[in-house]
């Protein structure tokens, strides 16, 4: 009997979401009610949302600041990783383009650097 | 694991990109290490060397037609000749952003962040120096349209297109005056674009669905081959089209146009009328000619449409505008249309005539935009038009220069403008698609009534109470008028050499 393909990917489809189901169901019969405030707080990092903070609402700009680098580096690391297990067979040339890559990168890290874009306050 | 075989890479046709990208992150870092003081002489030389620089790397590599870098990037006639004309009208357009003489600080915000409205905001306006990094963010973009036309496959094509519209996006929005315009146009602009961008990346996977491939040689060899259902191929070119167009302001793809050619700093509008609209025919150009050439019976029907369209309602709706920034901006639009009509001839004589158009164009509207940034009162550019009355009273070699240029956009015989539209009526006619000249002579002659109302208004009403006085332009501007104003007049007096220039550019390397 051959199985298509595709069989397998069914299997997966069916086992994801009996999981989901199941994780649902299953959670008010096991899971203890201990409440306390953290728990009933809506889940967010960096700021409190409620109440509003001051200035109606707005997120002061460093977080985004913050994020923005993050990202920058976060996008370095997944061309690193594939780069640094390809190193031996793209040579020279990879060797080269990589430093390029860092290089730009460094630029915008420079600039946020001088500009204060890494002071909290 | 076996060696993998690295693109071969012809650095020097490449090299105008490779200088204006090093040249935008030299700029980033001196952002970030110049002394405050030091930063804005220091930027606008680096910038114009970097772009000339990158002139005279393209005048030497002038004979050049390669495929490189792995048949990504094309270097032949038309993107030599593009990439010449962005740099060209992107060094008028770095002349107007440049230029500090008419407002204290230049046209654009100290700093981006400061609350609008604010004390701090009122300041700024009247004490500060303008920001710098508009000078590195111009040349990112410049140096993506430099990538966008050179584009030899649709994934470099969709790169270039992000790195030129997203430092315009942040451009738009850096107005000094009248910031929340400023803002509410950056922020159009770019939900709109990354909108029409994703319409782009989307057709591209539906095209390589069709032809395994995004080079264009492969596309084009599939589109002429392929015996398989074209179902794909067709809606991948329609979304790759409506990105494009969206991006020539054509209609009805060119409601953002108004509202962001207004609310910009003037300068930047210049950039975005000449450089981005040269960037985005170069694309559609490669596109139709190179990669779909095999289906022109079935989209030039369509594309026509669109063309009429274009030029009908950047025609009309230009006729009811109140503002000298969105009446160009109409007219740009409509201009968009006359552009199409070139493409759609589909010929040799098309393609070189709509590059003629391009580089005709894109003088005149910067300078257009540079005789907006003179007329001011102490809140700024006063772009209502009824303000513009009596002008020629007050300042007649400004209004006089206007006038020209108004001409010019009409299409008055010894100005750029009769030249280019008769070039690409004639190949449009040539290629037998007499119904799109029927439609762009009538709209042209309902776009000269805008115009000369204009010029009606500024030589025959008696200067008012708030007509505001003309600025005398600091150096840089008028060394843009006057290349404008003087390639205006060159090109309809004596086009023949850039005619022979298009000519001899016009054939693409597949």
């Amino acid at each position: 009997m051959s199985l298509s393909p595709y069989v397998p990917i069914i299997g997966m489809f069916a086992l994801a979401a009996g999981f989901a189901v199941m994780s649902v169901a299953i959670a008010p019969f096991l899971g203890p009610r201990r409440f306390n405030k953290a728990k009933l707080a809506a889940y967010e990092c960096g700021i409190e949302p409620s109440p509003e903070p001051i200035g109606g609402g707005r997120v002061p700009v460093k977080f985004y600041l913050t994020a923005m680098l993050f990202i920058v580096f976060d996008i370095e690391i997944i061309f690193l990783y594939p780069w640094a297990v390809s190193f031996d067979s793209l040579g020279l040339f990879g060797f080269v383009e990589m430093l390029l890559f860092i290089g730009t990168v460094f630029i915008a890290y420079a600039y946020v650097w001088r500009r204060g874009g890494l002071d909290w306050d | 694991m076996e060696d993998l075989s690295l693109p071969k890479i012809d650095y020097a046709a490449v090299a105008p990109m490779l200088i204006l990208f090093g040249v935008a992150c030299v700029g980033v870092l001196f952002e970030g290490v110049l002394p405050k003081a030091a930063r804005r002489v220091t930027q606008l030389v680096l910038a114009l060397l970097g772009l000339v620089a990158a002139l005279s790397v393209i005048v030497w590599q002038s004979d050049t037609r390669v495929l490189t870098a792995g048949g990504a990037v094309a270097i032949d006639g038309p993107t030599l000749f593009l990439q010449g004309a962005i740099i060209v009208l992107g060094i008028m357009a770095l002349l107007l952003i440049g230029d500090r003489a008419m407002e204290h600080g230049g046209a654009f915000v100290a700093q981006a962040a400061i609350t609008v409205g604010s004390e701090a905001d009122r300041k700024q306006a009247v004490k500060e120096q303008g920001a710098t990094e508009v000078y590195p963010l111009t040349v990112f973009a410049i140096a993506g349209m430099l990538l966008f036309v050179a584009a030899n496959d649709l994934l470099t094509m969709f790169v270039a297109l992000e790195v030129f519209s997203l430092p315009l996006y942040l451009l738009c929005a850096l107005a000094r005056r009248r910031r929340l315009l400023s803002q509410e146009a950056a922020l159009k602009y770019f939900l709109l674009g990354a909108y029409a961008s994703a319409f782009f990346l989307f057709g591209v996977a539906l095209v390589y669905g069709f032809a395994g491939g995004v080079e264009f040689g492969t596309i084009h060899d599939s589109v002429t081959e392929s015996t398989q259902s074209t179902v794909l191929l067709y809606a991948g070119l329609a979304m790759i089209a409506i990105g494009l167009l969206f991006k020539a302001a054509a209609a009805p793809f060119h409601v953002w146009t108004p509202d962001v050619y207004q609310g910009a700093p003037t300068p930047i509008t210049g950039l975005m009328a000449a450089c981005t609209k040269v960037a985005a025919f170069g694309g559609l150009l490669r596109v139709l000619y190179v990669g779909f050439d095999g289906v022109a019976w079935d989209y030039t029907p369509i594309l026509g449409v669109v063309a009429v369209l274009t030029m009908l309602i950047g025609a009309v709706l230009a006729v009811t505008q109140t503002d000298i920034k969105r009446l160009l901006a109409y007219s740009s639009i409509a201009n968009a249309g006359y552009l199409l009509v070139g493409v759609l001839a589909l010929s040799k004589d098309g393609l070189s005539s709509t590059m003629f158009y391009l580089v005709a164009y894109g003088f005149t509207v910067i300078a257009a935009f540079g005789v907006v940034t003179l007329v001011r009162d102490a809140d700024g550019e006063a772009t209502h038009l009824s303000r513009w009355a009596g002008l020629g009273r007050r300042s007649p070699l400004y209004a006089g220069i206007f006038t020209f240029i108004l001409l010019a956009f009409a299409g008055i015989p010894l100005t750029s403008g009769f030249i280019a539209k008769f070039a690409v009526f004639g190949a449009a006619l040539d290629s037998g698609e007499a119904w799109l000249v029927v439609f762009g002579v009538v709209t042209s002659m309902l776009l000269a009534f805008p115009y000369l109302r204009v010029v009606v208004m500024m030589w025959l009403s008696e200067p008012g109470e708030s007509t505001p006085t003309v600025s005398i332009p600091g150096g840089l501007t008028a060394a843009a008028l006057v290349i404008g104003v003087v390639a205006t007049l060159v090109l309809g007096v004596a086009p023949a050499p850039l005619l022979d220039l298009t000519t001899s550019a016009a054939d693409f390397v597949r």
